[in-house]
């Protein structure tokens, strides 16, 4: 969302490109367009959007990624 | 939860004891014709089904695409938080329009209001349509919460017979409903692959036209002006019952001053200590959110600063005749700023953009804020009656 921002450098989501086998499913069901495919690789675009809400770590198949909200 | 008024489903007909209150919502209709066969003492027919077809998955409601009187009155209570808790469909397989082994299956929860808008969202389309259940709470709270997940949605393919209703092995979800479902783990454990569909129900049949594929827009949440506004009567209606309590203790401070305890004064500095707690609750839990993108600061506890203060100030200068002096005004201003602070903060909850690790952040910076105004302002409120 454009308009609505919230808190910048809080979330706690990670990525592991390392790990990422390029499904794509995380561009879908991220509700805050957080990442992008770039070539064959998820990219975070727009962390600060992150509402760790878990949709992505969910539904990737290759456990890429991470949100820990509450620790730290 | 244990609910009044409980209902049991069995392929799409209610049943509750007759005696029931929240029988009335579900039996302004009479059934006849092709209904009749469906008739069985202690059930009701719910006004949304219009018929029964027979599937090889046993008989399954047909539900109407348009919303009827009832529908729209009982949403305004809804929304209000009257009856919030009960307003349920029987979960399990629908239908709507004509469907048939081909159609898709569109999961969602089981709150009355998220059924309503998916079935007014999909004018003309052919489908079917998995309820979970979710105890009567949407999709985007219930995956939260744990209730729209794997296992439900696992357990009701499996109850529904779904695989006897369809010939292909898809079920549509709402993108929302991801945070609560794993599309890997529902196909393992059901056979049935996991297409995540647009956030909106509106953008249901354009996604289908489109061969389930959704484009940016309809991946994205929003929270317009209009969708902040009708969750506004919630926020308030949590807070009437503290705010009474907090009311009546401030007629008893008021009352504190030179003559040890005095009734008039009790009465009469209360009201207006009461009218400050009302502008705070009106700034922080309705003119706040509702002005969400327009109050600079990000965070949340901060824009309710911003509004309070303008509306404590607005509001103080035209009671400034029952006012004692700078410290009762001051103390007013506080007590006004500091509820408008913590509401607008507790607002937080209710959006689809902050994350819990900002809450945190945010709540642990301004709640001492807060309760050090709210501890300033009552010691200058006594102080000011003598
Ligand atoms: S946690 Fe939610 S908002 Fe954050 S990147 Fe994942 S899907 Fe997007
Ligand atoms: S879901 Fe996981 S594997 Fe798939 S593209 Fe995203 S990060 Fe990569």
């Amino acid at each position: 969302m454009e308009d609505l921002r919230y808190l910048d450098d809080v979330s706690t989501l990670v990525l592991d490109k390392e790990k990422c086998i390029g499904c794509s499913l995380c561009t879908e069901v991220c509700p805050q367009a957080v990442f992008e495919m770039q070539g064959e690789k998820a990219h975070i675009v727009d962390f600060n959007a992150c509402m760790e809400c878990g949709a992505c770590v969910n539904n990737c198949p290759s456990k890429a990624i991470s949100v820990s909200p509450g620790v730290g | 939860m244990v609910q009044k008024g409980q209902k049991i489903s069995s392929s799409g007909i209610n049943i509750m004891s007759s005696m029931d209150e929240m029988a009335s919502s579900c039996s302004t209709q009479t059934p006849d014709g092709p209904m009749k066969g469906y008739e069985k003492p202690g059930y009701k027919l719910c006004t949304y089904v219009s018929k029964f077809i027979h599937t090889d998955a046993g008989p399954i409601p047909i539900i109407n695409h348009k919303l009827k009187k009832d529908d729209l009155f009982s949403t305004f209570y809804v929304r209000w938080g009257i009856m919030r808790y009960s307003y349920t469909v029987a979960p399990g397989l629908y239908g709507i329009g004509k469907p048939d082994k081909n159609s898709e299956v569109l999961v969602t929860a089981n709150f009355k209001l998220t059924f309503d808008h998916l079935r007014k969202g999909l004018g003309d389309i052919n489908a079917w349509i998995l309820v979970l259940d979710t105890k009567g709470i949407n999709v985007w709270c219930a995956a939260g919460k744990g209730t729209f997940s794997t296992r439900e949605l696992v357990k009701r393919i499996k109850d529904t017979s779904l695989f006897k209703a369809v010939d292909h092995k898809r079920v549509i979800v709402p993108q929302l409903g991801a945070t609560g479902v794993s599309a890997r783990d529902v196909k393992k454990q059901s056979g049935f692959r996991v297409v995540y569909g647009p956030v909106r129900a509106n953008d249901i049949p354009a996604f289908l036209r489109n061969n389930l594929k959704a484009d940016k827009k309809m991946r994205q949440v929003t929270f317009t002006m209009y969708e902040r506004f009708i969750l506004t009567p919630v926020e308030i209606q949590m807070v009437l019952k503290p705010a009474l309590i907090i009311a009546l203790a401030l007629f008893v401070l008021s009352g504190f001053g030179p003559g040890v305890f005095s009734f008039s004064e009790a009465w009469e500095r209360g009201i207006v200590s009461s009218i400050a707690l009302v502008a705070g609750i009106f700034s922080g839990a309705f003119v706040t959110p509702l002005l969400l993108p327009f109050v600079p600061p990000k965070e949340f506890a901060l824009k309710g600063i911003i509004c309070g203060s303008i509306l404590a100030i607005l509001v103080l200068v035209l009671m400034s005749a029952s006012i004692n002096g700078i410290a009762g005004f001051l103390a007013l201003f506080l007590f006004s700023v500091a509820i408008s602070s913590y509401l607008a903060m507790n607002f937080t909850g209710t959006t689809p953009f902050t994350s819990p690790s900002g809450v945190e952040k945010e709540m642990k910076r301004y709640i001492p804020v807060q309760l050090i105004a709210l501890v300033v302002s009552t010691g200058l409120w006594v102080y000011s009656a003598f």
